[in-house]
């Protein structure tokens, strides 16, 4: 480390495209993707003369994500014009959340392995996206910039925090933490790619010891967690290596550039706004009673590190299993789907965190597009329970059931792949491997014990998989210590 | 406060507007007029009232989250002086270079 000296101070501004049907302030689709410009009505267009009224739903969401990150509800929101010139915002301003945002004063606690930081919450508020600007596109001309309106209008939570990071990995580590909260929440699909998760940076260094905060600058064009990361590492050093050597930092903005691995300074004067904020006189006041955040309260879903505890202690999981099962609301529902139905809970964890896991990223999909029922698994696991086949029948038989969709007991009878435990086929099967194989019988029996692991392999090859492991190695060595 | 003419240019060119220096003189008294008029309100003492932001006392307007068609494309790009393949084209933005 270049900085021991100096101790970073990042703050994060992170905005959150929410899963509503429709637009915040008008009923057109909020869908993405859409033919260009086809999403779209006097409203978001910002014709003359035209009222917005606010999506009921947008305060539900502000208010669930208030809940689960402690903040202060405002009995009583506001929405404001935040006036700028683009060409993308029909309007010449956003309507957007400036004095009296939907919550405030929250925290957000993530584990650092050893410790927990904790990070203070600003604010939540609600604010329209703006449309979308095509520059450098082949079927763009030299001459002219196109917009597409259709997200104009399509609700966002900006959600800011306090200076309270002090490294780019516990950056990268909230994100994943914001992630998964809004995911499990049900109020955005988190996905930084497709900008559904989108994450400005302020980022100061101060000598360590000092607690007052330095000039900042503000990283913007991250469009993933480990974008971020690098950043403010790269910003880290670009600002270390300039106050150690006296130069002052200028506040301003900069954008990352993911190909050359550094930030860039934005011309500053573009972006120095006088956003003149005003109270939006069309829409009227959001007031909150407590009825209204009680019953929001009550329909949350349990939250990661909730579900995390409880299944520590509901179904013995050591914690490294818990916190991988919880990462993924559908992942954890699958596995509980499973773990209250067989009697191992920990064979359902390891069945879930390796095979069901690897298959997801294998296909790139999501356990909702694999061919896997819940129950498929239980009678997998139920098969090796009751010893109708080994555990390395049953991951074929997990494969077979991933291409086919049939259920695992179907394919055990039709393939015959039952477990052979009688215990006269196996004993047949060990002769016969013992009589081809006589020099390395002596060689055992000279005291190379390492050769056991070749003739329980030699014996599994004979049977096709299909001997019970256990047997195999119990019979082979009686009979080589026997006679 | 009174405006100048040099903020009347100002204004006008945020506007995308141009005007002759006569016109510019004639919106300078009339802003001025104005203000003085507005000025007026300073004469009031507001110390003990709420401030306003809505003139009607209604509160929770809101609709629930159902989504309909709105206007065609065709339609929507119907009154932009230019458009081409479904894009509103607008004059060139430097956005980063």
């Amino acid at each position: 480390m270049t900085n021991v000296n100096y101790e970073p101070i990042i703050g994060l501004e992170i905005h959150i495209q929410l899963l509503t049907r429709s637009k915040i302030f008008c009923s057109c689709s909020a869908q993405f993707g859409g033919v260009p410009n086809t999403q779209v009505c006097p409203v978001c267009l910002g014709m003359p003369g035209v009222l917005p009224v606010l999506n009921q739903n947008v305060v539900e969401y502000a208010l669930k994500l208030g809940l689960a990150t402690d903040c202060e509800i405002n009995p009583r929101a506001q929405f404001a014009r935040k006036n700028y010139f683009y060409p993308d915002l029909p309007k010449g301003y956003q309507i957007s959340q400036f004095e009296q945002p939907f919550c405030q004063n929250g925290k957000i606690d993530i584990e650092m392995g050893d410790f927990v930081r904790s990070v203070r919450l600003t604010r939540i508020h609600a604010e329209e996206d703006a449309g979308k600007s095509m520059h450098a596109e082949a079927y763009v001309g030299t001459d002219e910039t196109l917009v597409d309106v259709n997200r104009c209008g399509v609700p966002l939570l900006e959600l800011v925090t306090e200076p309270d990071i002090r490294s780019p990995e516990e950056a990268a580590f909230f994100l994943i933490h914001l992630r998964q909260l809004v995911r499990y929440l049900g109020i955005c699909d988190g996905n930084m790619e497709e900008a559904s998760l989108r994450c400005d940076a302020n980022i100061s260094l101060r000598p360590r010891g000092e607690t007052g905060l330095g000039t900042k600058t503000e990283l913007k064009n991250m469009n993933s967690f480990s974008h971020v990361e690098s950043a403010l590492n790269y910003e880290i050093s670009r600002q270390y290596q300039m106050l150690s050597s006296g130069e002052k930092i200028e506040q301003e903005t900069r954008m990352w550039n993911v190909d050359r691995g550094i930030t860039e300074s934005m011309r500053s004067k573009e972006f120095s706004h006088d956003y003149r904020y005003f109270p939006d006189p069309d829409l009227v006041p959001v007031v909150v009673d407590d009825d209204w955040i009680e019953r929001v309260r009550r329909d949350l879903p349990e939250l990661p590190l909730q579900r995390k505890k409880r299944f520590i202690k509901e179904y013995a999981l050591p914690e490294y299993d818990a916190k991988i099962l919880t990462e993924d609301r559908a992942i954890a529902d699958f596995f509980e789907a499973v773990a209250i139905k067989v009697k191992d809970k920990k064979a359902a964890s390891n069945w879930v965190m390796g095979e069901v896991l690897r298959c997801l990223k294998e296909k790139k999909c999501n356990i909702d597009e694999l061919r896997l029922e819940a129950d498929s698994l239980v009678e997998i696991i139920q098969l090796i329970e009751s010893g109708t086949i080994n555990s390395k029948i049953a991951k074929s038989v997990f494969n077979d059931v991933i291409e086919s969709g049939d259920s695992p007991k179907k394919i055990v009878k039709e393939k015959g792949l039952m477990q052979i435990t009688d215990h006269d086929a196996i004993e047949k099967a060990i002769d016969q491997v013992l009589q081809a194989h006589p020099d390395e019988v002596d060689a055992f029996r000279g005291g190379k014990d390492k050769l056991m692991g070749f003739f329980v392999g030699q014996v599994m090859r004979a049977t096709d998989g299909k001997a019970n492991p256990k047997s195999v190695n119990v019979l082979i060595r009686k009979k080589l210590s026997g006679s | 406060m009174s405006i100048s003419i040099h903020k009347v240019e100002k204004i006008a060119r945020l506007a995308k507007l141009s005007f002759s220096q006569k016109e510019k003189e004639n919106f300078t008294d009339q802003f001025n007029q104005i203000l003085t008029f507005m000025e007026k309100l300073n004469e009031l003492d507001t110390e003990t009232v709420e401030p306003t932001t809505h003139v009607l006392d209604l509160q929770n307007a809101m609709r629930g989250d159902t989504s309909k068609t709105g206007l065609s494309q065709d339609e929507a790009l119907d009154n932009a002086p230019r458009s081409k393949s479904g894009f509103f084209s607008v004059p060139k933005v430097l956005d980063k270079q």
